[in-house]
């Protein structure tokens, strides 16, 4: 396994804020990537600092070897598709799609076509008069026919509707199967993407809190309803992730737990439910910042 | 997809379930991980490790530069396993949930009589 990215004790503060804090992680080759958490938690800043847009208050970042800020090395192996590019104001798609290879040089202009037309493209008309949704069309477009080593999507679906999303998997899926490379996907639909994930990295509040394989947050939280009294007995000591209560009964979330605990719920008459990776990211950013201290 | 388990046991435990119903014979090719991934659209490492977790039990073998194939005797190990895990993921939740309902053993013996003269 080879490591692309290595990011060291990143903090981004704009005056007073900080987006990110102390964040250290790293990016393997060929993989694709969730960077998942909340609106302004801090997803954009950390990949606008891996693509070099910004500079790091505090930190290293290594991409493929080097320092991404104004390094042509670097940059031209990595493509980053923002939730609202703009382009010129006489553009149509058709100069974006002809602008292109001469910044990506694995460029596919075969493989554009048929994005094209999977996606109904008007190639014609300025960007600026296409919807929402065409307009995002563009930006995926470049993003799976530029096969950057290094992709990184934000948000790349605005205004998409749910076909045209789809499509955007299964085009992502079948490419990165022939071609593999890194593609770091930052995204709200989390349920909608989470088979297509191998690792998992969760960022609240400008901290990373998951940094996991996919597979193993899988089954890594139950979800424990019953009488309040017999889940509380059941949950002491174990690690709280969430908690409900209506009326007598309470629903709680832990962590794993293993065949001897799972029969000891049955005994007792507790339902034990599987929680998705959506859920399991709701509930572990919801959480106040107290309780976030006591888990790292 | 089940949410709680990881997704590679479950492709595992698929393609035993086409072992077992003979839609895979032995000695028949297998789908590739990248045919499993697009068709259920699923990341093809995730695939892939399901399709290795069946490679080291001995039900699925790689010829190489060719693919994936069951494995002779593929069938009679999947029902093994299978068996052994009866007891506890079926027999067992039976026997409590028809102690809850106040089930004897005698009508739950009836009841799997009359499910399988159906």
């Amino acid at each position: 396994m080879t490591t692309i990215v290595q990011v060291t004790g990143l903090s981004k503060r704009f005056g007073r804020f900080t987006a990110v804090d102390d964040a250290s992680f790293s990016i393997e080759e060929n993989r694709i990537y969730g960077l998942l958490g909340r609106n302004g938690a801090g997803k954009t800043t950390i990949m606008q600092l891996l693509t070099g847009q910004d500079f790091p208050t505090e930190g290293e970042i290594s991409v493929f070897g080097n320092r991404p800020a104004e390094n042509a090395a670097v940059l031209q192996n990595v493509c980053f598709i923002k939730e609202s590019q703009r382009y010129p104001d006489d553009f149509t798609a058709k100069h974006v799609f002809e602008a292109a290879p001469w910044f990506f040089p694995n460029w596919d202009s075969e493989f554009a076509a048929r994005l094209i037309s999977d996606f109904r493209l008007p190639l014609k008309r300025r960007i600026k008069k296409l919807s929402r949704g065409q307009t995002s069309a563009v930006g995926v477009i470049v993003g799976l026919a530029s096969r950057a080593p290094l992709t990184f999507f934000d948000e790349p679906y605005l205004g998409l509707d749910a076909v045209a999303r789809q499509t955007f998997y299964d085009r992502l899926l079948e490419d990165y199967a022939e071609h593999p490379r890194t593609v770091v996907l930052s995204t709200h639909l989390i349920d909608e993407v989470a088979n297509l994930l191998e690792h998992v990295i969760v960022i609240d509040d400008g901290k990373i809190i998951i940094d996991s394989d996919a597979d193993a947050l899988r089954g890594s939280a139950t979800t424990v309803a019953g009488l309040a009294s017999a889940v509380d007995g059941f949950v002491a000591g174990r690690e709280v992730l969430h908690r409900e209560t209506i009326g007598g009964f309470a629903s709680v979330t832990v962590g794993p737990l293993d065949a001897a605990a799972r029969a000891s719920a049955a005994e007792q008459g507790l339902e034990l439910s599987p929680v998705s990776l959506q859920q399991l990211i709701v509930r572990t950013t919801t959480g106040s910042e107290s309780e976030w201290e006591d888990k790292s | 997809m089940d949410e709680g388990r990881p997704i590679f046991v479950q492709i595992a435990e698929q393609i035993e379930n086409d072992v077992i119903s003979g839609a895979l014979p032995e000695e028949t090719q297998v789908p590739s991980t990248n045919e499993f991934a697009a068709f259920l659209r699923i990341n093809p490492a995730t695939a892939a490790k399901g399709v290795n977790l069946l490679v080291d039990e001995g039900i699925l073998y790689k010829k190489r530069g060719i693919g994936m194939f069951v494995a002779e005797g593929a069938k009679a190990r999947v029902v093994a396993k299978r068996r052994e895990k009866f007891q506890t993921e079926y027999v067992r939740p039976l026997v409590e949930e028809a102690a809850k309902l106040g089930i004897s053993q005698s009508q739950l013996t009836e009841m799997i009589r009359k499910e399988d003269s159906e």
